[in-house]
């Protein structure tokens, strides 16, 4: 079970999807980056190829990687841009490679083109975003401007990425791993969602002393050269026939139903809460401090943090939302994730929202006082 | 023997290969193909030299050339 | 003896029989690289040519075992459908990416991309570059008809000065939309470049010389030199509103004035390069 699910409101985590590697080695705890975890772990989850492009606030994944992975005897090449980037990602998991790229909001969005091929091609890799405040160039400060990008698609046609949120450096560590496991599962790209702040911070985090060795994934469906096979693979997203790409749709939509059984989510103090804060990331962080204020004055508050966005653990909030008062949605943007979350709840009780952009992140005073003021407000819609 | 073997399902009558053979033996058929065109055909064998220039410009890749094996009586 | 007597077992990429007898031999065939499957092309459309040379190649260097092809966005679309090695469809242009990642996750791998112009020199243009500039392992069959094909006859990076296409219904005029670009030229200064060449697809002359040219371009890989391109110059005879044989005959008669023909850069035989000079880069825009 990952580190951070300490309370057993997580208890449809999927125990076959494990992060592997971190138990039963040896570990040292030392302070980490945030980045500098993502690295780590994307290496300890058995990346083989890495491509990417420079852009702040993720700089030291490749820098990271750019020592680690020839080191290894593994690929690191720095692409002339994201869109040469995303399709490298793309050549590499067609040939059946554990493979990523890293970048920040802006690199992304370039990204999306290649996004869609890849989960029209059923293609396994991961993508991190360690997001910052858009639109445009918008800033390097953190943001969560980009969950709507992340879990609906973000590129063209019906498609989804499985998307990931860590919220410490320790989960940053372990859901590279994790992130590997599903999309090589699903044979679907799977995004980690961090921020500016996740990927600067120095905190505490055991990480192993040994990388293990590469721990190949047979895929049959693989262009990495006919050899003996019988038949030729072709890895492609091209469906000329209306009825063979609705049966492909079908087969995609099909698959992220599947996976709706790798939702995780991590609950704080719900089981007598009247009030639910529904918070993801570094948001939850601040949310799980404005409920440990909230709870020295009296308020009966509970923390829900989808680990999965998507899926998203709508279940689990419907649930919650028969035996709360109220849910409050705190996000680093207008409002995104609350679709979901007010989708969930089903107007079963009321759905308010609080959210800041532009980078900036409030503290827990400023958030505990929002929620304060608005109890018995009602949904803000 | 016949030196050439054109498959006539793919011509679609482009005329490069009449129109590169130096012995100017082939020339487009009457006849239709099922994809709608009017396919080569070797309308004068004798003066076939399996030379295969028909073959290197055939868009199709749709020409098998013989000859006689040399050496042989 | 008739064909259908000779006609005996042995095995071919069509499915017709082929001929096995004692005092025949069959000295050209569909290659076995390539599939039995019927091409889409327009009728003398020149992609059926170089397809069926790309096959020879893989046939003649033993490759299809350990052969990753890359195809490209434009007419050539389901060039994966007539090879019988392993293939990927990249979105467009960014085949020499998808073909980077490919080669270097295994460099045991042979990986070619076949790319048009509109993917190659418009769309494609960084990750053409970029490639060539990082010398990747890679060889680039890049065919080259002056038009986007596929989606209706408009402008292409490469369409001649004066050349009327969908989007330049008077012509191609340098002064809105400049010079076609010369890819080998633009590509000759990049020392990651290990065979650069360019030859008209106009002639059986011309197809055998394209063979040699993509022996080299083959080689640069085999023999971890670098970056080999052979740039096609290919007819679009409907785009075009040539027959077949016109559109070959304006190759030699007015576009190699534009690209013209040539061996531009042989890291792999360096004697041959002195053998061969390097063609004069002066980009005229000649008349279409």
């Amino acid at each position: 079970m990952s580190a951070t699910l300490e309370h057993p409101g997580a208890k449809n985590v999927a125990a076959e999807s494990e992060p592997r590697g971190t138990e039963q080695v040896a570990g040292t705890k030392r302070l980490v980056k945030g980045n500098e975890a993502l690295a780590l772990g994307a290496v300890h989850g058995g990346l083989e190829a890495f491509f990417g492009y420079p852009i702040t606030p993720q700089n030291e994944i490749p820098e990271i990687l750019s020592g680690l992975l020839p080191s290894l005897g593994r690929v690191f090449l720095q692409a002339e841009s994201e869109v040469a980037s995303i399709n490298m990602v793309y050549g590499a998991s067609a040939a059946g490679h554990r493979t990523m790229t890293s970048s920040s909001s802006p690199g992304i969005s370039l990204m999306m083109e290649g996004l869609s091929y890849i989960a029209g091609a059923r293609l396994p890799c991961v993508i991190i975003n360690v997001m910052r405040g858009g639109p445009g160039l918008g800033n390097i400060a953190p943001s969560q401007a980009d969950y709507f990008q992340a879990c609906k698609g973000g590129g063209h046609g019906d498609f989804h990425s499985l998307v990931l949120a860590p919220w410490n450096v320790q989960e940053m560590f372990e859901l590279p791993a994790l992130a590997f496991d599903l999309a090589d599962r699903y044979r679907t790209p799977v995004f980690i969602l961090a921020d500016a702040v996740l990927g600067s911070m120095l905190e505490p985090a055991v990480v192993p002393d040994q990388i293990p060795p590469l721990r190949k994934v047979s895929k049959e469906w693989a262009t990495v050269g006919r050899g003996r096979r019988a038949v030729k693979n072709v890895v492609n997203s091209l469906y000329l026939d209306p009825e063979v790409l609705s049966a492909h749709n079908e087969t995609l939509q099909s698959t992220y139903r599947e996976a709706r059984r790798e939702i995780r989510y991590d609950t704080r103090f719900t089981d007598d809460a009247e009030i639910l804060l529904v918070a993801f990331g570094i948001a939850a962080r601040v949310g799980l401090s404005a409920v440990r204020l909230l709870r020295k004055q009296g308020m009966r508050i509970g923390l829900l943090r989808p680990i999965t966005l998507f899926p998203f653990p709508s279940d689990a909030i419907k649930h919650l939302a028969k035996q709360v008062r109220q849910t409050f949605v705190f996000e680093l943007n207008s409002g995104q994730m609350v679709e979901d979350v007010r989708l969930a709840v089903n107007g079963i009780s009321p759905v308010d929202f609080y959210g800041r952009m532009g980078g900036v992140l409030p503290g827990p005073e400023e958030l505990a006082e929002q929620i304060r003021s608005r109890i018995g407000r009602g949904d803000s819609l | 023997m016949e030196r050439l073997d054109i498959d006539v399902r793919r011509c679609k009558g482009c005329g490069l290969c009449v129109e590169f053979c130096p012995k100017h033996c082939l020339e487009l058929g009457d006849g239709m193909n099922a994809i709608g065109y009017h396919p080569a055909e070797l309308h004068k064998p004798e003066a076939c030299t399996s030379c295969s220039l028909c073959a290197e410009v055939c868009p199709e890749a749709g020409i098998r050339v013989f000859r006689k094996k040399k050496g042989k009586p | 003896m008739s064909i259908e007597m000779a006609m005996m077992g042995k095995a071919s990429a069509d499915d017709r029989p082929a001929t096995t007898c004692d005092d025949v031999e069959c000295v050209m065939a569909r290659p076995a690289s390539m599939t039995d499957k019927l091409m889409h092309y327009c009728p003398g459309c020149t992609h059926g040519i170089i397809h069926r040379l790309v096959g020879e190649m893989i046939d003649e260097f033993g490759l299809l075992d350990h052969t990753v092809g890359v195809c490209p966005v434009g007419c050539s679309v389901f060039a994966y459908e007539y090879f019988q090695c392993d293939a990927i469809e990249a979105s467009h242009g960014r085949a020499p990416a998808v073909a980077t990642a490919v080669k270097r996750t295994d460099s045991s791998r042979f990986v070619f991309t076949y790319q048009g112009d509109g993917d190659l020199a418009s769309i494609g243009m960084a990750e053409t570059i970029h490639a060539a500039a990082r010398g990747e392992r890679i060889t680039i069959f890049f065919v080259n008809n002056g038009i986007y094909g596929m989606t209706g006859g408009q402008m292409a990076p490469t369409s001649l000065i004066g050349q009327k296409t969908t989007t330049s219904p008077s012509g191609r005029i340098a002064e809105t939309t400049g010079m076609p670009i010369g890819v080998c030229e633009l590509l000759s200064s990049l020392k990651g470049v290990a065979y650069l060449a360019r030859v008209p697809i106009s002639s059986p002359k011309n197809i055998n010389t394209a063979r040699k040219y993509m022996r080299k371009a083959i080689r640069a890989q085999l023999e971890n030199k670098g970056l080999g391109l052979v740039e096609f110059l290919s007819t679009c005879p409907v785009q075009w509103a040539m027959s077949p044989i016109a559109a070959m005959k304006h190759i030699d008669n007015t576009v190699i004035k534009t690209f013209p023909p040539g061996v531009f850069v042989d890291r792999v035989d360096p004697v041959d390069a002195t053998s061969t000079p390097m063609p004069a880069v002066a980009h005229t825009g000649a008349e279409a």
